[in-house]
């Protein structure tokens, strides 16, 4: 099956730039996205640009209306994303649980719809 | 021997083995709702046939066969999924022709994945007691003061979440089993605890369905510690359930309780559960409570200290006010009626909607000479006393009390 992991995490509970502990989150990046290359478990996966950068568009009345920022108001932002193909939920689970900011935002999984 | 009318032969099948038709279909076409819609068309079917030609010599091998037939006949009715139906076809050839001499006991794997921790705890609770235990929808409703619509909306939900967020139908790694297994301890005991609560009314004793559930785990994966201990727990308490009202329908607290009403095989059935358990050597929260239900019912009083020092032991593996609460008793049993009273205040916040921390006040408030303290107490405990057994107990307590 295959997930995509929406990575969360209210801003201010992140490492800072520049400090080491951003260096070691950055790091846990790195060799987390190895580990899940090597396992076959690595279909897509990507950073995101910070919320202020976000613009959320929609179609109405056949006008594009456009807004800066994102679509919710929620105080955790989505940081990031991996696509993972995995044999189920358990496994999943395991996977985000690897992924650094697990340790102080939210990981939620979602099942990828097979059409 | 006379045999069983076509009816009650498919009656007394679906009773005693829907937990392992259900789990044999499960297993094999990985979907709850689709399995329980196949072994209704299977029922139907029984009763056309069995009718006509005698009730089969297996009738639970016959319904699994049949009602994964009706899965497959389903799923090509729906073509959802084309080459799932093209290799359940080829499985069922396969399984004709082996005539189903010999049926894997799936249940274990069913228990697991109805108790996830993806699901939430009340769902577990639910789907456990539809799919293993065979209670119907309107009686766990019941149990559970839900409507029975909303209780069918939540083992829908909770079946298509199953099956939509890929929750595999498995026994979990050996890594995580510990986790899993308080995860389905967890279930069962909050089974056990709503018949405790509800009492001996409820028409369907969930109780023993309890006691039931963690046999079947004893028997389904022997050697499990815990298991033991939970079983252990739950008997030495369920057989004090004779003792725990008097006549006129009040709470007998354990010290006043009649002896002789206890259950004594039961008593001595938890007892060697939990002494094989302890040699197993790896300690748990359910058999450290099983041990001090245990020192309840030995001897003519509790060993209190021993008590106590169980739930010091209890408070490291499960850090809970309601462990502290229960600590604080027993040391005030033991003597130290100071100690306890402080860690009772200190109590005060987290349980103030707890009827049992107010009860325990009121006794303990009681014998420091702090009556009106003590009264103000026993009202609280009234107020939140969830049966009118319990009520009608507090009552008689706070009459006691000089005016």
């Amino acid at each position: 099956m295959q997930y995509l992991a929406l990575i969360y995490a209210a801003p201010e509970n992140a490492p800072r730039y520049g400090t080491p502990e951003f260096s070691a989150m950055m790091a846990g990046y790195t060799s987390f996205t190895a580990e899940l290359k090597a396992r076959g478990a690595f279909v897509a996966g990507d950073g995101l640009k910070p919320v202020e950068t976000a613009t959320s568009v929609r179609l109405r009345g056949g006008k594009v209306e456009t807004m800066d920022g994102p679509f919710a108001e929620t105080k955790e932002h989505l940081g990031g994303y991996y696509l993972i193909e995995v044999p189920d939920l358990d496994a999943a689970i395991k996977v985000a649980a690897m992924i650094p900011t697990a340790g102080f935002g939210t990981i939620e999984l979602r099942p990828v719809m097979v059409y | 021997m006379p045999t069983p009318g076509p009816v009650a032969a498919l009656t007394q099948a679906l009773r005693a083995d829907r937990g392992r038709i259900l789990a044999a279909l499960i297993a094999r076409v990985r979907d709850f709702q689709l399995a329980e819609d196949a072994l209704q068309d299977a029922a139907a079917s029984a009763l056309i046939h069995w009718t006509r030609s005698g009730a089969p010599d297996n009738p639970m091998a016959w319904l699994i066969r049949v009602a994964f037939r009706k899965a497959i006949d389903r799923l090509r009715r729906m073509q959802r999924d084309a080459a799932q139906t093209a290799a359940l076809t080829v499985l069922a050839r396969d399984e004709a022709e082996e005539e189903a001499q010999l049926i894997t006991d799936e249940r274990l794997r069913l228990i697991f994945t109805c108790c996830h921790p993806a699901l939430d705890a009340k769902s577990r609770v639910a789907l456990t007691l539809r799919t293993i235990a065979g209670l119907s929808t309107a009686e766990i409703a019941r149990a559970f003061l839900d409507s029975e619509p909303t209780m069918a909306q939540r083992l829908t939900r909770a079946k298509t979440r199953l099956r939509e967020a890929g929750i595999p139908f498995a026994v979990p790694d050996p890594e995580d089993w510990a986790d899993r297994l308080q995860s389905v301890l967890a279930v069962v005991y909050l089974i056990f605890n709503a018949g405790y609560t509800a009492g001996p009314a409820e028409p369907r004793d969930l109780c023993a369905e309890a006691i039931f559930l963690a046999r079947l785990l004893s028997d389904l994966r022997p050697g499990e510690a815990e298991v033991e201990g939970c079983l252990a727990l739950m008997l030495l308490t369920h057989a004090r359930a004779a003792a725990r009202t008097d006549g006129a329908g009040a709470t007998v607290p354990l010290a006043a309780q009649d002896h002789s009403l206890w259950d004594r095989a039961a008593v001595a059935e938890g007892l060697a559960l939990i002494d094989t358990a302890m040699t197993r050597h790896t300690p748990g929260p359910y058999q450290t409570k099983a041990a001090i239900a245990a020192c309840h019912v030995q001897g003519d009083t509790p060993d209190w200290p021993q008590i106590a020092a169980l739930y010091a032991s209890l408070l490291r593996l499960e850090p809970t006010a309601v462990v502290q609460l229960n600590h604080a008793v027993a040391l005030a049993e033991t003597g130290a009626l100071g100690q306890a009273l402080a860690m009772l205040a200190d109590l005060a916040p987290v349980l103030q909607d707890y009827q049992p921390y107010h009860a325990a006040l009121a006794e303990y408030l009681t014998r420091a000479d702090s009556l009106d303290a003590a009264r103000a107490a026993y009202d609280r405990a009234i107020a939140l006393a969830a049966s009118s057994a319990d009520a009608a107990y507090l009552r008689s307590r706070r009459n006691l009390l000089p005016n």
